[in-house]
């Protein structure tokens, strides 16, 4: 008898413990948890939804959303580019984003025209170069590979993501020939075999390894805004901005983003998330925690951000991006860029 | 005698089934294998392919000279001599493991890097320009190779030390009188005798070498690891990071079976000493010798690291962590606990199995069981989650047609998941200890106690088990100390929330921010040493009592 009224309790427990409580939203982030938090504590603060968290490498989150099918517990999927929104997107997880919350403040070049995903923040990743390099007055990304820029050039592996999609913007405008050539011009420049990561381009540049950095501005900004960090602060202060290709499409950008999983268990809120990340209030958070650029015009920047003036971002659609992402990889391969 | 002929069969069953529980994640991985690649593979083997085999190798070669040479000099000067500090050298030598091989590699990079403090000192000291002066690169081969040796050379320690103390000095005193010196008795003797040990504890060094990721990554080497994850994310081919991982294993094979064969030709099988093995007292400037030379490995594994982000901390003021640091504590220790008891209990039962039913399908579940350490563990978490989902949602839809109730995802979403896929990954390490514990348990024991008409649960319990302590704890310590380092299978299966101390670690130390990572990552390790010390304590002192 005792036993029964236990097991009963138990199971009534074990019950209610599996019904969701309404008031969450589950995210898979493919980016960390410190970089979201001010954001997600912001919105939970605001509207009371509880944000649950699973941080992971996108494609590993992807793969993880694909295998649990209709029973994943996801509601939305954030990612830290564009390339991996464009993979989810072929994949057929995402559902419709509300339009009109996205198309008031968000670009059109910032989302996909299906508005199945859409970006949040904007990333770019312009030439950086120490005071030696000025008078070779590089312009454009198609100087780097210039026989003048010989053991000059310091710049991640192509691994990277940020590599790889610089490389797939590239193929969106000019003939794939010519972009390999760049790209072999740009290894027989480089002044050591790519390693480590754009905070660590930079200091090699300060250190006099190389003088031409590219690298993405918030990291910049990051070693600019840390003062306590003498040497990094020091380095980053060496570097001058150059804004790539203003006479011509512009400087690469790419964006972190977010999309709504058909499967999701918590709709509304999921949608509710969305609205508030590209809010003002979210997007300053953007510009002023991360210190990236917000996808919403109009938005104050930062005084670092805004002390590198205005330029003009290649207006390609990011879906480009991901569609030429596998292209692009190949290519570097072929070129020898490790 | 028909009741024993049942208890064997029982032991073939159960190794199988133990085994497939490695295999099937591996299984997934050839049926992942087969999708459509579009021409992938032969993008990579006209472009890459060639320098991640070379790499891989050199890297292997480099670092499993490293190891080899350290762990069995510490491993040789522990148990042959006394010498001032020997019982904390004894484990404090282990220490380098408690470390993540890719938080050893960025302390290093920061110190030796050429914007880091030592160029930057060497710059200012002579006047010098970048590039005006030679300095050996840290992030390259022979960078990773020192970094990972440094970290690695716990694993030979640990397996050539037990096996040095199980020697009886009977052997040592033998080679004596047959006129040997004391070089050419442990050159001819005392080496080869603990050659299966040896090479059980490079197997384990060299996989783990081939699982790294973190560390080579940043190195910005080309190795099949990189190449696994540069064709799933970067080319977007799934199928062709599943048949790369498949290359990787083969690898794996080969090194296997090369320690099997190595073991088979050399199998020896000593009884314990009654004499306990007296170790020569060193005084004066070989004492001071002795102590240094077990210092370097100490010194460059895990003080210079360590001090390099001590410095870091002060240097930013790093804050420590909030309350929430407990709980990482907690569901690490918790995850590392369950799974090295687990782990061990199964590698004892197939190692066992293989001893009292030796054939085709023990070997075979042996051979299973010890793929997996090689396997990168991203790729073991996608070969477990996509069965178990799979078998989760029929689960679900089962209960659906005929209940009306949705059951959702019972193990895939849980830290069952994890657990097995710490299984599939870690198993091989304990079967190793375990199993070279075994071996060096002589078959006359069994005999003997068979014929004293024994049962041979009763031979098992009374008589391996016990035999077994040091070994088993052996086991236990590492898998503990793996499960706590290990980061990628646990970002990508753990359930909502649940942070442990490597993933916390991890992101706030990736995107070369160390810095301010630096207190994060001691208190890390800091964490992880207290059960390595416990557990360690724990197995020396089994081996004072044998």
């Amino acid at each position: 008898m005792q036993l029964n009224k236990v097991f009963l309790v138990v199971a009534v427990l074990f019950l209610t413990a599996c019904q969701a409580p309404s008031s969450e939203v589950n995210l898979y982030s493919a980016r960390k948890e410190a970089l979201i938090k001010p954001l997600l504590d912001q919105f939970t603060a605001d509207t009371g939804i509880t944000v649950n968290v699973i941080s992971s490498k996108a494609d590993a989150l992807l793969k993880r959303i694909e295998s649990e099918g209709k029973n994943s517990p996801a509601d939305v999927l954030l990612t830290s580019d564009a390339g991996r929104l464009h993979r989810a997107k072929q994949a057929g997880i995402f559902d419709q984003l509300d339009s009109q919350a996205v198309t008031k403040n968000v670009p059109s070049q910032y989302h996909d025209a299906e508005l199945t995903w859409t970006g949040l923040s904007v990333r770019v990743r312009p030439i950086m170069v120490t005071d030696s390099a000025k008078p070779l007055g590089i312009k454009s990304y198609e100087d780097l590979a210039t026989s003048a820029l010989k053991e000059k050039v310091c710049i991640r592996s192509s691994s990277n993501i940020y590599n790889q999609s610089l490389v797939a913007g590239m193929l969106a405008s000019g003939p794939a020939e010519s972009v390999e050539d760049w790209a072999k011009g740009l290894v027989s420049n480089m002044a050591r075999a790519p390693q480590g990561g754009d905070r660590d381009q930079i200091r090699a540049a300060a250190a006099g390894q190389c003088s031409v950095v590219v690298a993405n501005t918030y990291y910049l900004a990051n070693m600019l805004n840390d003062t306590d960090k003498q040497s990094d602060f020091s380095a980053a202060s060496a570097m001058s901005i150059i804004w790539p290709n203003q006479d011509q499409r512009g400087a690469h950008v790419n964006v972190s983003g977010a999309g709504i999983l058909k499967t999701a268990p918590n709709k509304a809120n999921a949608h509710k998330l969305i609205e508030f990340l590209v809010s003002d209030k979210a997007q300053q958070l953007y510009a002023n925690v991360n210190f990236e650029y917000p996808v919403k015009p109009g938005i104050e920047l930062h005084p670092i951000l805004a002390n590198w003036g205005t330029f003009k971002a290649d207006s390609l659609n990011l879906d480009q991006l991901g569609e030429n992402n596998a292209a692009a990889v190949k290519l570097m391969d072929r070129a020898g860029w490790k | 005698m028909f009741r024993h002929a049942k208890f064997r069969l029982g032991w073939s069953l159960l190794s199988t089934i133990i085994a497939s529980l490695v295999l099937f994640p591996l299984l997934a991985l050839v049926w992942i294998s087969l999708g459509n690649n579009d021409g992938v593979w032969s993008h990579l083997s006209s472009t890459v392919l060639s320098d991640y085999v070379v790499t891989s190798l050199a890297l292997m070669l480099g670092v499993g000279a490293v190891t080899l040479v350290i762990g069995i000099a510490s491993a040789f000067l522990i148990t042959h001599f006394n010498f001032s500090g020997k019982r904390f050298f004894e484990w404090a030598l282990l220490l380098p493991l408690a470390v993540p091989t890719y938080i050893t590699a960025y302390s290093y990079t920061g110190l030796l890097d050429v914007a880091g403090p030592t160029q930057t000192a060497l710059r200012n000291t002579f006047s010098l320009k970048t590039g005006e002066y030679w300095f050996p690169e840290i992030r390259s081969l022979g960078g990773a190779i020192f970094v990972m040796g440094f970290v690695l050379y716990p694993y030979v320690y640990l397996l050539a030390r037990a096996a040095f103390l199980e020697q009886s000095s009977n052997l040592r005193d033998v080679a004596r009188v047959l006129g040997y010196s004391k070089r050419q008795a442990f050159i001819k003797i005392t080496l080869p005798v603990a050659r299966p040990a040896i090479i059980a504890g490079l197997s384990l060094a060299l996989m783990e070498t081939l699982a790294d990721f973190g560390a080579v990554s940043y190195f910005g080497l080309s190795t099949f690891t990189t190449g696994i994850f540069r064709t799933w994310y970067g080319l977007d081919s799934v199928a062709g990071a599943a048949q790369l991982s498949l290359v990787l294993l083969s690898f794996v094979m080969v090194l296997i079976i090369i320690e099997k064969a190595s073991r088979k030709r050399a199998s020896y099988q000593n009884k314990k000493s009654q004499q306990a093995f007296v170790a020569t007292q060193l005084r004066g400037r070989q004492n001071i010798i002795a102590i240094g030379l077990v210092s370097t490995p100490l010194l460059l594994g895990f003080l210079v690291p360590i001090a390099q982000l001590l410095i870091w901390a002060i240097e930013t003021h790093a804050e420590l962590f909030s309350i929430t640091f407990w709980q990482l504590v907690l569901n690490t220790i918790g995850l590392a606990a369950i799974t090295a008891l687990l782990a061990v209990v199964l590698a004892f039962l197939v190692a066992y199995a293989s001893r009292v039913k030796p054939g085709l399908t023990t070997r075979f579940a042996k051979l299973g069981v010890s793929l997996g350490y090689a396997v990168p563990g991203t790729v073991i978490a996608v070969g477990t989650l996509v069965p178990l989902a799979r078998l989760d949602n029929s689960i679900d839809a089962w209960f659906r047609d005929n209940f009306d109730i949705s059951t959702g995802l019972i193990l895939s979403g849980s830290l069952v998941a994890l657990v097995i896929a710490y299984l599939v990954r870690f198993l091989a390490v304990a079967l190793g200890s375990i199993d070279s514990g075994l071996t060096s348990i002589h078959r006359n024991i069994d005999q003997a106690a068979r014929s004293l008409g024994h049962k041979p649960f009763f031979v098992m319990r009374k008589i391996h088990i016990p035999l077994l302590r040091s070994s088993v704890f052996t086991a236990a310590l590492i898998v503990f100390v793996d499960v706590m380092k290990e980061l990628p299978a646990t970002l990508i299966l753990r359930p909502f929330n649940f942070n442990t101390l490597a993933v916390r670690a991890y992101e706030l130390a990736n995107d070369e921010r160390l810095m301010d990572a630096s207190l994060a990552s001691i208190a890390i390790v800091l964490a992880g040493l207290l059960p390595v010390v416990l557990l360690t304590k724990a197995s020396l002192n089994t081996d004072a009592k044998t």
